[in-house]
């Protein structure tokens, strides 16, 4: 894909954007356009300024438009979606394609493996990642495994899982995880999360064409509240890769999803206390950019790995102990860790709990000053 | 790479097993049970018998119109090969298809061209009877080999034989099969060779698995039989997805009719897990053209039907999923082939599920890690394997028709053991897939981190090379 190497994977300006007004976990109002969160410049091939969701919705499009073997389906899915990600789908593809399934996970996981077993392509939709544990003997033992227990004899690598995730300010315990560690623990499926639109469409486009499954997580406080111009073309951006938000020399951040917008703020403070950021965005999680994190550390020789998942056992865990393997030398501050706390998403405390931009403000001074 | 050194002379070793001497042996690993680990599995050897001698079953009453299966319940018996709609299920115990009694004797002779394929040959015959056969004797070898510790571990299907290649001989290879794990006969039917089921216990660089699953866990591509996983009742969601592909595939064709049908077979206890509720209801809801195909043979382990359910087998679920069922005698191949032919018919021609139950019961132990005699005892098993031995039903059939008699049985039963035999020892000397392939197969390409950490470990084991070395 031309725009995946040269325009998606550049560093680009990120804008501002406010952390009130979550999105409405069930029937969402009108969509408000709060602010852009990647403010990618208009293409001159096409372009449409759009939030997440919708190009959630424009990535299954262009991927149903493509392979006529692609299907879509979860709870909820046939009118829309309660986040509306499918809104329009079924009217432009028809009900064998795009159905809603019994509310059952297992069985919408299970039901995607063997669509995809027998070569099709099957976009499944979890209708919260907090939902997602009754499929998890079908992800972990069964989608993940397909492949190598039948010597690359069968494979599902056909199925994504797309599932929205994360703290949207009054989703309580179940409505708020982000349980990515726990199938990037498990070999066999590839974990991704778009931080705003463009990579949304490109990712899930991405993940949609891979031929591995995939656990495609949205974090649904962005579904509304992040604004790009996507391009209206069919593009991937390549899984994998991370990408430099923002270069810097003074010390590294790396993120994924919803939680760039908090380090954004936490860069910014940084700055404006003469602290110079790298910011890097992950992207895909499972496997992840190794290369560009330990260059970026090499670098800077200070890193700080934040998500909203419980420290323990968390994605940051991984990357703070590759890193201290590969750049022990270079590192001139322990690795800091700024997460969620090991407690359940706690509803009335959430603003408490989560790895906010004041807390990564201390990380970032604390390495700084070490 | 790494080669495994043989681990007995094959010679000495198909001595051994010809002449039936089990050695004592510590590798019965506890893999698949749930109680201790098992210090003799010798009990086995001295009730399940070969079928080459028919055994005497005047005392069985063969004019009863009710039958005990699974679960000690009576449940009456029927000739009418009905596939019961949701709306139409008998009142009362959900009745069982038979075509044949326990002495092989067509029990509606009026019907019999209705539920015996009229063009019924003496070669497709003879064909199910040596392929029942050659399972049986796969299977007490097999055994030995695992008692001998030269495969790790072993399940046989004694007592279900019909319910394989009756069902198996009513499908086609372009009919899709997921299956559980005692379903080694229906694989045999559709083509696997003596040689890949050898490879496949063996884990050896023949194995189409790659060495990578224990034994048993066979797949096949070519004969459109998906690999097997351990974790039971997973298969029954994707074998509803399975179906829903060939009929989109259909549909994109322009036809209303897939090229196949997907039967997804599981047992009593399986029917326990959540995945077959969702799976039916899945299945149900989204019109899949699929057969599931339930083995009731009255134990999950150790666990009988009692403790497993309260209702009226599995067939009885159906209705409430709005799913067409039909109950069948699982050790009359005739009414296994007949209810599967027409429940595919069904499933195709319609576009939905149907649900089948077979009633026998498992001869063996659950495997060779479990001793079944520690929860049932040996009467019942040796009354089930002598007065309805599947095999023996079948025989008894065939011979009346003249297609076998005691001489040919008893050189079929030679030629397959000898068959056995040879894919035994050839699989033995072949050594294990190359190291390298570990890293093979995660992903489709190898990422930088595998990448990564196989050169690290084939560094490692250059390093150490004897501890590395020799039998895996």
């Amino acid at each position: 894909m031309s725009l995946r190497a040269a325009r998606l994977l550049t560093p680009r300006n990120v804008g501002r954007l406010s952390r009130s007004s979550p999105s409405k976990i069930h029937a969402p109002s009108t969509p408000q356009l709060i602010s852009s969160f990647s403010t990618a410049e208009p293409e001159t091939t096409g372009t449409t300024r759009m939030n997440l969701f919708t190009a959630i919705n424009e990535g299954m499009r262009t991927a149903m438009q493509t392979d006529p073997t692609a299907i879509t389906f979860g709870e909820d899915v046939a009118f829309g979606g309660v986040f509306r990600c499918s809104v329009g789908l079924r009217e432009e593809f028809g009900s064998s394609r795009v159905f809603n399934t019994p509310l059952c996970e297992q069985g919408i996981a299970g039901f995607g493996i063997g669509y995809a077993a027998m070569g099709g392509t099957a976009i499944a939709e979890i209708q919260f990642a907090d939902y997602i544990f009754p499929a998890f003997d079908q992800l972990v033992n069964e989608a993940a495994k397909f492949r190598y227990r039948s010597g690359n004899q069968w494979n599902c690598g056909g199925l994504t899982v797309r599932t929205p995730c994360g703290a949207v300010g009054h989703g309580g315990h179940y409505h708020s995880q982000s349980p990515e560690a726990y199938f990037t623990h498990t070999p066999g499926l590839k974990v991704v999360m778009p931080r705003g639109p463009v990579d949304a469409k490109g990712l899930l486009l991405a993940s949609i064409r891979s031929p591995d499954p995939v656990i495609f997580m949205e974090p649904k406080v962005l579904y509304r509240a992040a604004v790009d111009d996507v391009p209206d073309e069919d593009y991937e951006v390549e899984l994998g890769k991370g990408e430099i938000m923002r270069s810097g020399t003074d010390v590294t951040i790396v993120g994924w999803g919803g939680q760039l917008r908090v380090l954004e703020k936490a860069c910014d403070l940084a700055e404006q206390n003469g602290i110079s950021c790298e910011l890097i965005d992950l992207k895909t999680l499972a496997p992840w950019d190794i290369e560009l994190v330990t260059e970026s550390v090499m670098k800077t020789g200070k890193l700080v790995v934040s998500h909203e998942a419980p420290l323990t056992g968390g994605f940051a865990a991984e990357i703070s102990s590759t890193i201290q393997e590969e750049c022990f030398l270079s590192l001139e501050a322990p690795v800091q860790r700024v997460c969620g706390a090991d407690t359940p998403f706690p509803l009335v405390f959430e603003k408490f709990y989560v790895p906010d931009d004041l807390k990564n403000f201390e990380a970032i001074k604390k390495v700084m000053n070490y | 790479m790494l080669r495994a050194a043989s681990r007995l002379s094959s010679h000495r070793a198909a001595r051994a097993i010809l002449t039936e001497s089990s050695s004592t042996s510590s590798a019965s690993a506890l893999l698949f049970s749930k109680s201790a680990p098992l210090t003799s599995t010798s009990s086995s050897t001295a009730v399940i018998r070969s079928f080459s001698t028919l055994h005497d079953i005047s005392a069985v009453d063969i004019t009863s119109d009710s039958r005990i299966y699974a679960g000690d319940v009576p449940l009456p018996l029927t000739t009418d090969c009905t596939i019961f709609e949701a709306d139409d299920v008998p009142t009362g115990k959900y009745p069982v298809f038979r075509v044949m009694d326990e002495n092989g004797v067509i029990r509606d002779s009026s019907k019999g061209p209705e539920y015996i394929d009229p063009n019924l040959t003496e070669e497709h015959a003879v064909k199910m009877f040596r392929t029942m056969a050659r399972l049986n004797v796969m299977d007490n070898i097999f055994l030995n080999a695992q008692r001998q510790g030269r495969i790790s571990f072993y399940m046989s299907s004694q007592g279900e034989e019909a319910v394989h290649i009756g069902s198996a001989s009513a499908l086609d290879n372009k009919d899709v099969i997921f299956a559980q794990y005692r379903e080694t006969g229906v694989l045999m039917w559709r083509g696997f060779t003596m040689s890949q089921f050898a490879d496949q216990c063996f884990s050896n660089s023949g194995d189409l698995g790659k060495g990578r699953q224990m034994p048993v866990h066979y797949g096949s591509r070519a004969l459109n039989f998906h690999t097997i996983s351990s974790p039971l009742t997973t298969q029954l969601p994707q074998a509803a997805g399975s179906a829903y592909a060939m009929k989109m595939e259909a549909l994109r064709n322009g036809k209303d009719r897939a090229e196949g049908v997907t039967v997804c077979y599981f047992g009593d206890g399986a029917a326990s897990e959540g995945d077959f509720h969702a799976a039916m209801n899945i299945a149900a809801t989204m019109n899949c053209p699929i057969i599931f195909f339930c083995r009731n043979n009255g134990f999950a382990i150790s666990t009988p039907v009692a403790d497993q359910y309260r209702g009226d087998g599995i067939a009885s679920r159906a209705k409430g999923y709005g799913m067409a069922s039909i109950r069948v005698d699982g050790n009359d191949l005739f009414a296994v082939n007949a209810a599967t032919a027409r429940a595919k018919e069904l499933a195709l021609s319609e576009n939905r599920p149907v649900l089948i139950e077979t009633m026998s019961y498992r001869v063996g132990h659950h495997s060779t890690s479990d001793d079944s005699t520690r929860y049932r005892s040996t009467e019942e098993i040796k009354k089930w394997d002598t007065e309805d031995n599947p095999i023996d039903r079948f025989r008894r059939y065939c011979e009346t028709r003249g297609w076998l008699d005691e001489e040919t049985v008893q050189t079929i039963r030679d030629e397959e053991k000898i068959n056995v035999l040879q894919a035994l020892e050839s699989a033995e000397k072949k050594g294990p897939p190359e190291l390298s392939t570990m890293f093979d197969d995660v992903y489709k390409e190898k990422t930088p981190e595998l990448e990564r950490q196989e050169a690290k470990l084939l560094e490692h084991v250059a390093k150490y090379p004897e501890r590395y070395s020799g039998p895996i």
